[in-house]
This record gives C-alpha cells, sequence and structure tokens, in this order.
C-alpha cells in the first residue's frame, strides 16, 4: 500500500488555499485523415484557481471544451502543455493520485449498468480501499442519504435516467475524497433527487470542508449553487468570478421575454420596431433593453392591440447566459 | 502555494479483484443467462449433428472425443473470448472505463476479476456439454473431473485474448468481430480430428490456444490417459493465459487514459 504523499512546502498557508490550480493548460486534438486532417484546440490557455471548500462551477455550451478540462484534472487524459496541482500534487506528472484524491462523476455508467443500485455503491466503496464492513456502512448510509433504499435491489439499466444518475451520484460519495468533480450530475432528475443531491454536497462542505467542482450547462443551477463560475467557450476561459460578479457585468439591462399564441402581429408598427432586435426562438422573442425602456413596451404591449395575440410575457434580470453572450459567447447552447 | 493533502490508500489488488469479479458475477443474473444458454445450446447443436457423421465405439474413437472436448471447450470460447471481447469493446466505446480509471485500483483487478468472472460462466455450460457428449457418443464419464483444471486454465487463456481484443479494438465493432472470429476459430478447428485435416490447417489449428484445452479434455477420455501429455496441454494454456492476461492489462492501461 502506497499512503506516501508529497511533502508540503514549509511556506506559511495563505488565507484561502487553492484545492487545484491549473496554468496554460493546453490540449489538441487531431480529427479527420491526410489532406482532411485538422488539428482543433479543445483547450487553449486555460489558467484558473479553485479554492478549497467552493463549490466552482465551468460553466458552457456542449462542445465548449469542459468535460476535456475535467478529463485532465482527473487524470484520465494527458495535457499537451500546461501544469494542474491538485490539492498539492501535481496530476500532470503523478496521474495515478488523481484517483486517491477526488471522486469522479462521469456522464457514462456502462461500467455499472448491470449491477444492482446497493452493489454499485458498495463495489466502488470497495474499488476506493474499503474494507468489507466500512464499504456495507457506507453503502447502507448513503442509500439512506439520499432516499435511494427503495431501489437499492434494483439493476441501474432498468432505472429511469434521473434515478441512475443519482444512484451513480451515490457511488461519488463513498470512500470521502476532499474534492467531488461532477460532470453535469443532475441531468434528467427531478426537482426531489436534484435537492438530495445539493443538500448531500452542502452536508460535506459543511462536515469535512469538501470541494465541489462542477461541470453544468444548466444556467439556473449554475447561479443558485456554484460559489464561483468559470465561462468556458471554445476551449478558453472568457470569464471567472462569483455568479453576482459576473451579472453585475449586465448591470443595467433586463430581458423581456414575448410568447406569442401564434404569428407575431407584425403589422402592429410596435411590434415591427421592436422585430429586428429580437432574438427569436419558436415563438419566443427575446429583447434586451434598459429598465425604463422594458417597462415602457410592457406597457405598450400589455394596453394596446398586440396583447390579444400574446400568450405569456415575462421581465427578468439579468441570467449568466446574458453574460455568456455579452462576453463573446458565440453558441446558444446554454439551458435555461 | 498549497498544503499538500495525503491521498488516500490504492484499493489492494486481490480485494479489489474479489470485489470486481463478485460485482461482475452478479451481472449473471442480470444479463449473461440468456447468452449462456446460447453458448450450451449451440455445443449441444454441433454434438448432435456430428452424431450424425460420427460413430460410437472404438472404430471412430478419435473423432468421437475430439467432438466432445472440441464441443466443450467452444462454451469457454463463446463466454470468455466473444462475450469479454465484446464487453470491454463496449466499456471502452462508450466511456465506461473512466469509472475504474478514476478508482484508485491496480489494472490487473479489474482485467482478472473480470475475466475470472467470464471464465465462471462457462462452468455450468462446459459440464452439461460434456456430460451430454459422454452420453451421445458413449465415452467414458471417469476423468471428466478434469474439467476442473481444463475450464480455468483454458478461461484464463481465452479471456485473456478476449480482454485484450475488446480493449485495444478502437471501434466497438471492431472488438466484436474479432470476438467473433476467435471463436469462429475455435469452433472450425477444434470439433474435427486433426488427422482428418490437411498439414497447413493443422499448423494453424496449432496457433490457437483453444486447441491445447480440447487436446488435455480429449486425451482424458482414454482407458488409459497419457497424462504427461494432458499436463503438457494444461500448462501451455496456463502459460498463455499468463501472458494474454498481461497483454490485457496492458491494453486496460492504455485505453483507459486515452481520449
Amino acid at each position: 500500500m502506497n499512503t506516501q504523499a508529497t511533502p508540503a512546502p514549509p511556506a506559511p498557508a495563505p488565507p484561502a488555499e487553492n484545492c487545484c490550480k491549473v496554468t496554460g493548460l493546453t490540449k489538441a486534438y487531431r480529427t479527420g485523415r491526410g489532406a482532411k486532417a485538422k488539428t482543433v484546440l479543445a483547450n487553449s490557455d486555460i489558467s484558473l484557481e479553485i479554492r478549497r471548500g467552493e463549490v466552482f462551477g465551468l460553466l458552457g455550451p456542449n462542445g465548449a471544451g469542459k468535460s476535456t478540462l475535467v478529463r485532465q484534472l482527473t487524470g484520465l487524459l494527458r495535457p499537451d502543455r500546461g501544469r494542474i496541482e491538485v490539492l498539492g500534487h501535481d496530476i500532470v506528472r503523478h496521474p495515478d493520485r488523481a484517483s486517491r484524491l477526488l471522486a469522479y462523476l462521469g456522464q457514462e455508467s456502462t461500467a455499472l449498468d448491470e449491477l444492482t443500485v446497493a452493489l454499485a455503491v458498495e463495489t466502488t466503496a470497495r474499488l476506493r480501499g474499503l474494507s468489507r464492513p466500512a464499504a456495507a456502512a457506507e453503502r447502507d448510509a448513503v442509500l439512506a442519504e439520499l432516499a435511494l433504499e427503495p431501489l437499492a435491489h434494483r439493476p441501474l439499466a432498468k432505472l429511469s435516467g434521473g434515478q441512475r444518475r443519482l444512484a451513480c451520484f451515490a457511488t461519488t460519495l463513498v470512500g470521502e475524497r476532499p474534492l467531488l468533480v461532477l460532470d453535469e450530475p443532475t441531468t434528467g432528475m427531478d426537482p426531489v433527487a436534484r435537492r438530495a443531491v445539493w443538500a448531500a454536497v452542502d452536508r460535506r462542505r459543511a462536515a469535512s470542508g469538501t470541494t465541489v467542482l462542477l461541470v453544468t450547462h444548466n444556467v439556473i443551477e449554475a447561479e443558485t449553487v456554484l460559489d464561483r463560475v468559470a465561462v468556458v467557450d471554445e476551449g478558453r476561459v472568457i470569464a471567472c468570478d462569483t455568479p453576482g460578479g459576473l451579472k453585475a457585468l449586465v448591470d443595467g439591462d433586463v430581458r423581456l421575454d414575448l410568447v406569442w399564441r401564434e404569428e407575431p402581429p407584425l403589422h402592429l408598427p410596435l411590434v415591427a420596431a421592436l422585430a429586428p432586435r429580437a432574438a427569436v426562438n419558436g415563438r419566443r422573442w427575446t429583447v434586451r433593453s434598459s429598465p425604463d425602456e422594458a417597462r415602457d413596451l410592457v406597457a405598450q404591449i400589455t394596453g394596446g392591440p398586440a396583447f390579444a395575440a400574446l400568450d405569456d410575457f415575462s421581465l427578468a434580470t439579468p441570467s449568466l447566459e446574458d453574460v455568456y453572450l455579452l462576453l463573446g459567447g458565440r453558441h446558444e447552447g446554454l439551458v435555461k | 502555494m498549497t498544503t499538500a493533502v495525503l491521498p488516500a490508500p490504492q484499493a489492494r489488488l486481490f480485494p479489489a479483484l474479489g470485489a470486481v469479479y463478485r460485482a461482475q458475477l452478479s451481472r449473471a443474473r442480470v444479463a449473461r443467462i440468456p447468452l449462456l444458454f446460447v453458448a450450451t445450446f449451440q455445443s449441444l447443436g454441433i454434438m448432435v449433428m456430428m452424431r450424425g457423421v460420427v460413430t460410437t465405439g472404438s472404430a471412430d474413437a478419435e473423432a468421437a472425443q475430439d467432438v466432445v472436448a472440441g464441443s466443450t471447450v467452444l462454451v469457454v470460447a463463446f463466454v470468455a473470448l466473444n462475450l469479454l471481447a465484446q464487453y470491454f469493446g463496449r466499456l471502452r466505446a462508450t466511456g465506461g472505463l473512466d469509472h475504474y480509471a478514476t478508482l484508485p485500483v491496480p489494472a490487473a483487478s479489474v482485467v482478472l476479476g473480470t475475466a475470472a468472472a467470464y471464465a465462471s460462466f462457462t462452468v455450468p455450460g462446459t459440464v452439461v456439454t460434456a456430460a451430454v457428449g459422454c452420453a451421445l457418443f458413449q465415452l467414458s464419464w471417469v476423468h471428466l473431473w478434469v474439467l476442473a483444471l481444463v475450464v480455468p486454465l483454458s478461461g484464463a487463456a481465452l479471456s485473456g485474448i478476449g480482454a485484450a481484443c475488446g480493449l485495444l479494438a478502437n471501434r466497438q465493432e471492431i472488438a466484436t468481430l474479432l470476438g467473433q472470429l476467435g471463436m469462429s476459430a475455435a469452433l472450425l478447428l477444434g470439433v474435427l480430428p486433426p488427422s482428418h485435416m490437411p498439414t497447413v490447417i493443422r499448423w494453424v489449428r496449432d496457433l490457437l490456444p483453444s486447441t491445447y484445452g480440447v487436446e488435455a479434455l480429449a486425451r482424458t477420455f482414454a482407458t488409459h490417459p497419457d497424462w504427461t501429455a494432458v499436463a503438457l496441454d494444461l500448462a501451455v494454456c496456463a502459460a498463455v493465459g499468463v501472458l494474454s492476461l498481461a497483454l490485457a492489462a496492458w491494453a486496460y492501461r492504455r485505453a483507459a487514459t486515452r481520449a
């Protein structure tokens, strides 16, 4: 058994210690063959720091490079350039240490699909080095904590998407690790399961100062659970701050959503004037404006003939999606 | 700078191997039982078919022994080689290997635990096939205890090859194809007596690890088996098993740390 750690440096600890420090991380892929071969930068010169005990998010649309970054942090993928330090250990040089420092929830469950929930959790605990009685005790505790007991003896493959995701999340909690790396953990979950996930995370943060790295493209989730967030687009980090700090960048603007019953009444001058400014998504128009103008627009639309054609409308303060678009994000892949 | 946190200990080889074995074995209840029936019925079918051309009694004793031994080891080839290649091919293609690769376990524990479970799946099928074969061709049951050596040793050799095929193939379809080809070779070259085959085909037959399992079993149907030759055949299976499982463990490490 190897329980040796890298010796700690003698320097005094700063007030908020880093959990992860990523410097100049670059990873390129080659796609195609022969003359069609192209090099695509999945990650380009990414640098970021995650503090101990925080819930840090990577937000970006599909294909932005979030999962590539996470695979490098978990030791699954070797970067072309750059440094990754996790809890004081160089993961580029010692990728095998990642599994002893962190628990990873990937997007796939094929390794566990044919196991029952109880056995999947217990086996994972055993493979994290726990003895048989300890693994069984942790299995029972985690299944109770996540209210998975009624499903304990059903194979993962026979569960719904959200239930299966919750069972996979349970496997990351056994054999406690100081860092949890969760790649879209709540996909397909109902609100009850989602609350169970975040309650379990909060308990570990309070009890042991667990750090969480969360990959998501869900804006609402990002705004509600994250302490800090890095916005990733086309392999680069385009912003990194608290959700509040990022939203302050677009302060002053609000978003007006108009949902038309059928076709928008473009014969009305007010609606025709609004059309060029609206981002159209099916029957939904989204217009960004100052709060005063937005109030005025709502009054005119709801007080005039356009109201008859309107199915729904909402006025909202800016979200992280607005920040993403303001910062130059080029994809509309974020989920609200 | 940050204070280094002491990493959790690595899982040890044998407890981890045992945990993987137990988990894999439990999968049989969910997904493997229909496939085990297919493996056994295939071998029983071949024996019934061959019964039409091979007579019982001393006239065709060698042929009868090869048919029963070949059909029995075919169950091992079907499950340990073909199904295991497909399992690891699917795990690699769908990203399922990430689960094991982010746990602190020795590569050998995952490969050996899975291979041992697949070899265990073959036990009921081989026993049924050998027993039915002995009845069908009027062969002696006396030395069938040798299955206790033939199944694990040829299981090790074939599951190592199956795992390596599944883990080395860069596409899931290639893994399936390699598994099928391996099993077909064991089927086509294993169930007929070598003395009926042209020299070149016999050389190819000698290159197949399953051949040595078939020969070891076939020899024990004799009234006075040549135990030295049986031991030599089983030693070849064991040696191929060690090499192929080492190759599979290497292939696992390579597959687990690639994009």
